[in-house]
């Protein structure tokens, strides 16, 4: 009995070590790129030049980010129109997603299945890109329009099921028929009482949506073509694109670097400093939703 | 219980007999509708939305069989029958982009259900509380993130002057690799770019399911002397089956969908690159936007479409023979 005892521990001291160095592996190599960005944005541009990306800077400077900032206004607008859409878009989808929930969990209502169907079929079949375009550019008028940084996101289907199983098994009927006896009418008692008892669901919610509001530069892409209208991720985007785009040139060997336009360029350092700013208050929020995250997340567990 | 109202409805007028008549459906229709307005009013938004974003868009569909042109509108443009999808097949893109469009999807669901359930089986049996926390935020980091911010990661690990990857391979005498420049290694950068950023909350999603493991499962399976394998084998699996099997299963349904921020932030419109790595989403995107191609966009579109529905159901239809409770509707 005692051999079979160490067999046991010595498997299980093989099996943890294992998990270490895998869990420490992965976890390492989820977080080095952060590193290896924030430390570049630090790092001046001719050290860049000089060593390609490394993990420590040369000599620390903060030349990448007041470039960045020397033209405020395209930053500022971008800043603007992300922080607007995420705080209006993410109070609305909430809003929309727990509303919805909650109808389609009630119990007592008759038509509760039928619509659940309707709004599920959105996720088995669509009318693909173009339809979807048109109706948004010709109909809706969202080309240039700040609505087009909002609207499209604003309805998850995934995130209405969520609510929905979150109040079906997390919110007693008998609180709600109780206050119903009391004379609330369906409203008050969403408002009321659904909305406080449920708040690991409302974290997890508003993070989904937060992220797909901060994170968005598709529906951007799509529909703006003003600069003072286009959001933080596209202006990232635009401005990695075209850089990516000279060095093609260059390793093609069509345009020669060495000239001094190269000083004009988006430069190396600068683009590290923009993807820090663009990114760091997102990375904020973790902290604060943690908490519930993992709660809502396993209440909700998704199915139609 | 509207039975029970029903049946009173019903006893009553007869109780003072007065002739009874059969309440028409369409009142009691009304009446339901009225008892719960405050219901359906709440329903009214997202209904709203649906519906101009897309049951209205659905119709849209008869684009695939029309030559768009701005002035005709969607439904007043001329009728081209199956032109739109003859030349999506003699263009010869249509077989390149679902094959790739399925593969990648394939390796992206496999790989990285193996590598969450993998990952949550070994962060649950950490007993070093710090490092847990520690490096399953680690992990979940770059879920936070947009493929934007992806990409401009890619460009300073692999860029090709820059890039940190190609300074380390140069120091051990390697030749540089300009990843732009051939399509060879697109596809393990993507699969793993995919995995990196998606590994982490699909661990979070199956750790979930593992702390609800009765614990005396374990302890009974320990005194018994069941090694840590066994154990594995015999617990931990068999309670993840059911996670495993339904997050499987949304994401087969999904299956002929690519993930269009990848591709298209990580390789854009490289044409040589495109080769390897272009899916459905991304050719039906450049058509709509760079050749302004509507009808071919529409066309590939209500493939896609399509090949997803009929996913769908060949999946859920085999699920309920084999087990009912898995269904997806």
């Amino acid at each position: 009995m005692k051999r079979k005892n160490k067999i046991f521990q010595a498997d299980l001291a093989a099996f943890k070590l294992l998990g270490y160095v895998l869990v420490f592996i992965w976890g390492m190599l989820c977080f080095l790129p952060f590193l290896l960005v924030v430390m570049n944005s630090f790092t001046s541009e001719a050290n860049i030049m000089r060593n390609g990306y490394s993990f420590w800077p040369g000599e620390w400077t903060l030349e990448a980010y007041k470039t960045c900032l020397e033209n405020p206004e395209r930053i500022g607008f971008a800043y603007r129109n992300t922080i607007i859409a995420t705080v209006v878009g993410t109070l609305l989808s909430v809003m929309m997603s727990t509303m919805t929930g909650y109808v389609l969990h009630r119990k007592d209502f008759p038509w509760r299945n039928g619509f659940s169907f309707f709004f599920y079929f959105t996720t088995l079949f669509n009318g693909g890109l173009v339809p979807w375009y048109l109706m948004c550019t010709r109909y809706l008028g969202f080309k240039n329009n700040y609505l087009a940084l909002v609207v499209p996101m604003l309805f998850s289907v995934w995130q209405m099921i969520l609510a929905k199983n979150f109040m079906k098994s997390g919110i007693p009927f008998e609180i709600i028929e109780s206050a119903k006896v009391d004379g609330a009418n369906d409203f008050t008692i969403y408002w009321k009482l659904v909305i406080p008892l449920a708040k690991p669901l409302i974290a997890t919610l508003s993070l989904f949506a937060a992220l797909t509001f901060w994170n968005d530069w598709y529906n951007c892409m799509l529909f703006m073509n003003k600069n003072n209208m286009k959001n933080l991720q596209y202006f990232l985007h635009e401005m990695l694109s075209s850089i990516q785009a000279l060095q093609e040139l260059v390793s093609m060997g069509k345009v020669n670097l060495l000239n001094e336009d190269s000083a004009n360029l988006p430069q190396q350092s600068m683009k590290m400093a923009m993807t820090c700013i663009t990114t760091g208050p997102i990375l904020l929020l973790y902290p604060f939703v943690q908490k519930y995250f993992v709660k809502g997340l396993t209440i909700g567990a998704v199915k139609g | 219980m509207a039975n029970t109202a029903q049946t009173v409805e019903r006893e009553a007028p007869q109780a003072t007999e007065v002739k009874w008549q059969k309440p028409s459906k369409f009142k009691h229709f009304l009446k339901t509708a009225w008892d719960c307005k405050i219901l359906l009013a709440m329903l009214l938004p997202a209904l709203t939305y649906v519906i101009i974003f897309s049951y209205i868009p659905m119709t849209g569909i008869v684009l695939a069989f029309k030559k768009y042109n701005y002035v005709d509108g969607i439904y007043g443009s001329p009728w081209v029958g199956f032109d739109n999808f003859k030349f999506l097949i003699i263009s010869d893109k249509l077989w390149p982009l679902t094959r790739n469009t399925l593969l990648y999807n394939i390796v992206f669901i496999f790989l990285g259900m193996f590598l969450a359930v993998a990952f949550a089986i070994l962060i649950n049996e950490l007993t070093n509380k710090v490092f847990k926390k520690i490096f399953q935020s680690f992990m979940f980091l770059p879920y936070f993130i947009s493929w934007v911010v992806v990409q401009a990661i890619f460009q300073a690990i692999f860029g090709f002057e820059y890039g940190i990857f190609n300074h380390i391979i140069e120091f051990f005498g390697a030749e540089r690799i300009n990843f732009y420049a051939s399509p060879d290694g697109w596809p393990v950068l993507l699969v793993f770019f995919k995995m990196w950023k998606m590994v982490g909350y699909d661990c979070i999603v199956y750790l979930a399911a593992v702390a609800g493991i009765d614990q005396g499962m374990y302890e009974a399976a320990s005194i018994d002397g069941a090694n840590i394998w066994q154990r594995i084998r015999h617990i931990t699996l068999p309670s993840l089956i059911p996670t495993m099997v339904i997050m499987g299963l949304l994401a087969v349904g999904q299956i002929f969908r690519g993930d269009f921020g990848l591709f298209y932030q990580l390789v854009g419109n490289n044409a040589v690159i495109l080769k390897a790595a272009d899916i459905l989403d991304t050719f039906i995107y450049r058509s709509l936007m760079q050749t302004n191609d509507y009808g071919m966009s529409s066309a590939a579109g209500l493939y896609q479409s399509c090949l997803c529905f009929i996913t769908i159901l060949i999946v859920n239809k085999i699920v309920k023979i084999i087990e009912p409770d898995y269904t997806l509707f």
